[in-house]
């Protein structure tokens, strides 16, 4: 019972942070309808982009941890959007309106292209980071097994939460999040009424990367290492979590990573631990096969 | 261009106010460029040892890259402005290039298989030429496979490594287990990856785009974690080797054989070389490619064919007229996959030895970007793809590092610059020739 | 059985109900069409017509009613038949309201491919093209002077091998007429056929439509809103209206039809029509305006 319990809290840390980077992909295909393949690459530069701020603060001697965070969290965030933002314009918008392959081999480029851009500059070595947050408190005892929660998983989850939050409101309620929605049902029309779409657009893979940055942030913090290759496997995963959840909406796709992140804790804690990534593509195909709007996603009946 | 400017011998006089957006726009991506240089190449991070980073300041590289970048953008806008009437002309120059090379088709490829069979026997031709040129003919095969699945069905295929690793692992079993030769192989690696292509194929039926995409990737993944991981059957992370070379009708190309058997060189009165083998197994490479070729051509005037075509086109219209699009789907993925399968034996008996890390999803972009890049359906496009794909990073040995970084901005820049793929011309299947006016 | 048993009779629609969760779009529907006749379905916008398509053509699985197709002396359920097995075993061709021909192929080429069981019977499955038996050569012979006789009856003879997508929208529309007939129906169904064609497309599309009725010796069921072609060719009409049919009979009886008249030109109404459909809002006080 205590190691369930145990895989539990694990699931949903892992989950939060799937749901994050969930969030962009279901944002970005709900508006242009095209799988971001780049965006995996975007976490895992949010996760490099933390590290550094990480060094660099502690080099100019802040050592203050909340503060770091705030500080980190900021920066990171900022610096990834800047990269969301370009890869939109680059690769994407000139194909936007072109035969529905050629988004995705620019995305698959750019995927490749980041990664070894990374890879190039950064080396090829792990980056280790010591620890930042440390402590937490036993939840739960039994049969001499402790569960623990610790202080980061608290505020993984927390954070998750609060942001969850925000950024539903925003899209419910604000302007932007109205001419959002608008695009997402018809861009045409959205455009003929007034709307920027482009502006929209970049906004949309804005977002997606401050989310994803945030994710990159918490890989760093919880994991203590981070390399160049952890956006492809994350990706798909998120990518999958998304799917899951029912591909358009937002509490879908935390949804849809809370689950990821508790099947993937629960098959490595029971299961076997070099699987577990089949286990998450497994779920995959199942989902797509036998339920592909998702969980909370909306049916689409086909026109003739 | 406004009514001020005038054309004087092919300078264009500019408004000083057209000036101004263009230099903004240079300015913005300048800024844009520093933005994104400044964390990941302004402040390096290595190790210092003990598991501590340190930072090392590059700040002299991002501002390299901000001049780069607005010198290339200012660049760019200035040609756009300057050429827009040459591009209009070289368009259409372009345009008529390519009528004339549709029309040219059987010449250029009867050239084409000319040269590749003369290859090996040219002046300028080296050990390394003939090994870049088998590597080439691999993803020409694996190209042609893949067009089956995506270029003539329409269904979009992420994994296709998935069949290229069942081939190689097939024949590496059965010859580690079972003493198969690669001919003997051959055969059931076609059979069991197409086989693999039904399996994944059941799955994905109702998928569309994107979603078959990722369902397609997930399956690459699957079958690349279950053969690092299952060892006992796969090898684990060593793989299989000790895979033997083909023979020619019987003769290997050892330098001696045992006892009973011959070899080439002692067949043909020759001294051995170990060119022979490479030259033997290009050929081979060349022939499987072609009769993959022969082969597509072919199924294209069949009702199967045209049945992946019309599917790719649209199907609720096949729905409509009595066409299955099961056995459809079904069809394209189990040939493709036989053509993968093949391609894997080939792989496995010419470096002798196979592991999952040559099977990872990257191998699927190649292919599926050969396949795009040279303009879906297009035999001679993906050759050309191929080609451009496998031999420039070899050209730039050099600059072995950024190679795939290179890879990667190609292919965006290649769908930026043509979506359509270089050759974007379908021949038709069938032509009724009534029309006087043609 | 009831009503197919009549001589000429091709298909029953019995009591045919289609429900979307809590939208009733077809409420009961049942009417009978005959081979050799052209019956034509009208109704305003969103009475059910293309719904009641649907249902006839496998893309739909009714609620509830039975469609009964006469196939020589066999009757076929068509409410148990799915998807694609309905224009290969009861031999029902249609159209669509948005053209949807195979656009990157070449005209010839869509007509072949609407000849694809009967081309892969004779080639099992295209094994035997493949190595270029002259069983399949004779087969695609045969395929293309079929495809032949209606590129001639359309008037696309010439532009055999252009692009499906080249051609201007009213050949379009032929093209996929002739798709539709290539596969050899027993009943062709057609979706708002004159649909963005001028009078005198209109009239070219009455005379096929009437030749084929002649020649072919096949049922035609179609949509339409265009009145010159349904009450210029129409043997048989029935009209729907808020998924319910509301009359049936010839085109001079339909049309002074009080029921139709009101139907089309609607009335200031203060109470809702007689039976809205569940899940319609704002039934009350608004005065229906509906389109042709």
């Amino acid at each position: 019972m205590a190691y369930f319990l145990q895989q539990l809290i694990n699931g949903l840390t892992l989950g939060s942070i799937y749901g994050l980077i969930a969030i962009g992909y279901t944002m970005v295909y709900g508006i242009i309808g095209m799988i971001n393949f780049a965006h995996g690459e975007i976490y895992m530069i949010g996760a490099f982009i933390s590290i550094i701020a990480f060094l660099m603060l502690g080099l100019a001697g802040v050592t203050y941890v909340p503060l770091v965070l705030v500080l980190v969290l900021l920066t990171t965030m900022f610096f990834t959007s800047i990269y969301g933002w370009a890869v939109e314009r680059i690769a994407y918008r000139p194909l936007r309106g072109s035969f529905r392959l050629a988004p995705l081999i620019s995305a698959i480029g750019m995927s490749v292209f980041l990664q070894n851009y990374v890879q190039i500059f950064q080396g090829a070595r792990v980056k280790p980071m010591p620890p930042l947050v440390q402590g937490g408190f036993t939840v739960f005892e039994s049969g001499g097994f402790a569960v623990r929660l610790s202080y980061l998983q608290l505020f993984i989850m927390l954070l998750t939460l609060v942001l969850m939050i925000g950024f539903t409101t925003v899209i419910a309620t604000t302007p932007l999040g109205r001419a959002q929605r608008a695009c997402e049902q018809d861009m045409r029309m959205a455009a003929l009424l007034g709307v920027d779409v482009d502006r929209v657009i970049s906004l949309t893979f804005v977002m997606g990367a401050a989310l994803a940055a945030v994710a990159g942030l918490m890989f760093t913090l919880y994991y203590g290492v981070v390399d160049f290759f952890i956006g492809f496997l994350a990706g798909v995963k998120a990518f999958t979590a998304a799917v899951l959840g029912g591909v358009g909406s937002l509490p879908g796709a935390m949804l849809g990573g809370i689950l990821i992140g508790l099947i993937e804790a629960f098959w490595s804690g029971y299961f076997s631990v070099e699987y577990k990534d089949v286990s998450v593509f497994v779920v995959l195909v199942l989902v797509l096969v036998f339920c592909p709007t998702g969980l909370l996603g909306r049916p689409e009946v086909e026109k003739v | 261009m406004t009514a001020a400017s005038g054309f004087v011998s092919g300078q264009v006089v500019r408004p000083p106010a057209l000036w101004a957006p263009i230099l903004k726009d240079a300015i913005i991506a300048a800024l844009v460029a520093v933005l994104l240089a400044l964390p990941l190449v302004g402040l390096q991070t290595y190790d210092i040892g003990g598991g501590a980073l340190g930072i090392r300041t590059h700040f002299d590289w991002v501002a390299l890259a901000a001049v780069a970048v607005f010198a290339g953008r200012l660049a760019f806008r200035v040609l756009h402005q300057l050429h827009r009437g040459h591009r209009r002309r070289s368009a259409a120059r372009l345009a008529r290039l390519a009528a004339w090379g549709n029309r040219q088709v059987l010449p250029i490829t009867l050239a084409g298989i000319g040269f590749a069979v003369a290859l090996p026997f040219l002046p300028f031709s080296s050990r390394y030429l003939i090994d870049l040129g088998t590597t080439v003919l691999i993803y020409v095969m694996l190209g042609w496979g893949l067009n089956v699945v995506v270029g003539l069905a329409g269904l979009l295929d992420l994994g296709y490594v998935a069949f290229y690793a069942v081939g190689a692992y097939t024949f590496g079993l059965l010859t580690r287990d079972l003493d198969f030769t690669f001919w003997e192989a051959l055969p059931f690696s076609g059979l069991v990856a197409a086989s693999f292509g039904i399996i994944l194929g059941f799955p994905v039926l109702r998928l569309r785009g994107d979603y078959l995409a990722i369902v397609t990737l997930g399956f690459g993944e699957i079958i690349r974690i279950v053969l690092l991981n299952w060892a006992p059957v796969t090898g684990g992370p060593n793989g299989i080797g000790g895979i033997p070379r083909p023979s020619f009708f019987g003769l290997s190309f050892a330098r001696s054989a045992p006892e009973g058997l011959t070899t080439f060189h002692q067949f043909f009165g020759i001294d051995f070389s170990p060119d022979h083998r490479v030259v033997f197994l290009y050929f081979v490479i060349l022939a499987m490619a072609l009769v993959t070729n022969a082969f597509t051509l072919r199924i294209r005037k069949l009702p199967v064919g045209r049945a992946w075509e019309a599917l790719r086109e649209d199907e609720v219209a096949c729905r409509a007229l009595g066409i299955n699009p099961t056995t459809v789907k079904l069809s394209a993925f189990a040939i493709g996959a036989m053509f993968g399968g093949f391609a894997g034996c080939f792989f496995a008996t010419r470096q002798g030895f196979i592991s999952p890390e040559s099977f990872t999803f990257i191998e699927s972009a190649t292919i599926l970007a050969i396949v795009v890049l040279g303009g879906m359906g297009s035999q001679m496009g993906v050759v050309l793809a191929a080609i451009l794909l496998v031999s420039l990073p070899e050209f730039g040995r050099a600059f072995a590092e950024f190679r795939m970084l290179i890879f990667g901005a190609a292919m965006v820049g290649v769908m930026v610059w043509r979506p359509r793929g270089l050759i974007a011309h379908r021949a038709p299947t069938l032509r009724l020739d009534a029309s006087p006016t043609r | 059985m009831t009503g197919a048993e009549g001589p000429a009779a091709l298909l029953a629609v019995e009591h045919l109900t289609m429900r979307f969760g809590g939208l009733l779009a077809v409420d009961d529907v049942s009417f009978i069409a005959y081979r050799n006749q052209i019956t034509a379905i009208i109704g305003p916008n969103g009475a059910g017509k293309t719904t009641v398509f649907n249902c006839l053509t496998g893309f739909y699985r009714p609620s509830a009613g039975r469609l009964v197709m006469r196939r020589g002396d066999e009757f076929l359920r068509l409410e148990r038949i799915e998807g694609f097995w309905i224009a290969r075993r009861a031999g029902i061709a249609r159209t669509f309201q948005n053209i949807r021909l195979f656009a990157g192929m070449t005209v010839l080429e869509n007509l072949i491919v609407a000849q694809h069981n009967p081309l892969m019977k004779a080639s099992v499955f295209s094994l035997a093209g493949l190595v270029g038996l002259p069983r399949y050569r004779a087969a695609e012979r045969a395929a293309v002077e079929r495809a032949r006789h209606w590129l001639d009856r359309i008037g696309l003879t010439d532009r055999a091998d252009w692009l499906a997508a080249a051609l201007p929208y009213g050949a379009q529309r032929r093209l996929e007429i002739a798709r539709a007939l290539c596969t050899g129906p027993a009943l062709l169904c057609l979706d708002e056929p004159a649909a963005g064609l001028n009078p005198r497309e209109s009239a070219e599309l009455n005379d096929l439509l009437l030749g084929v009725r002649t020649e072919e010796q096949i049922g035609i069921l179609l949509i339409e809103h265009d009145m010159s072609v349904v009450m210029g060719i129409s043997d048989h009409v029935v009209v729907l209206d808020y998924g319910r049919k509301i009359a049936d009979g010839t085109p001079a009886q339909v049309r002074s039809d009080p029921e139709v008249i009101k139907a089309y030109l609607g009335e200031d109404d203060v109470l809702p029509p007689r039976r809205s459909p569940v899940g319609e809002e704002g039934g009350a006080s608004a005065t229906r305006r509906r389109e042709w």
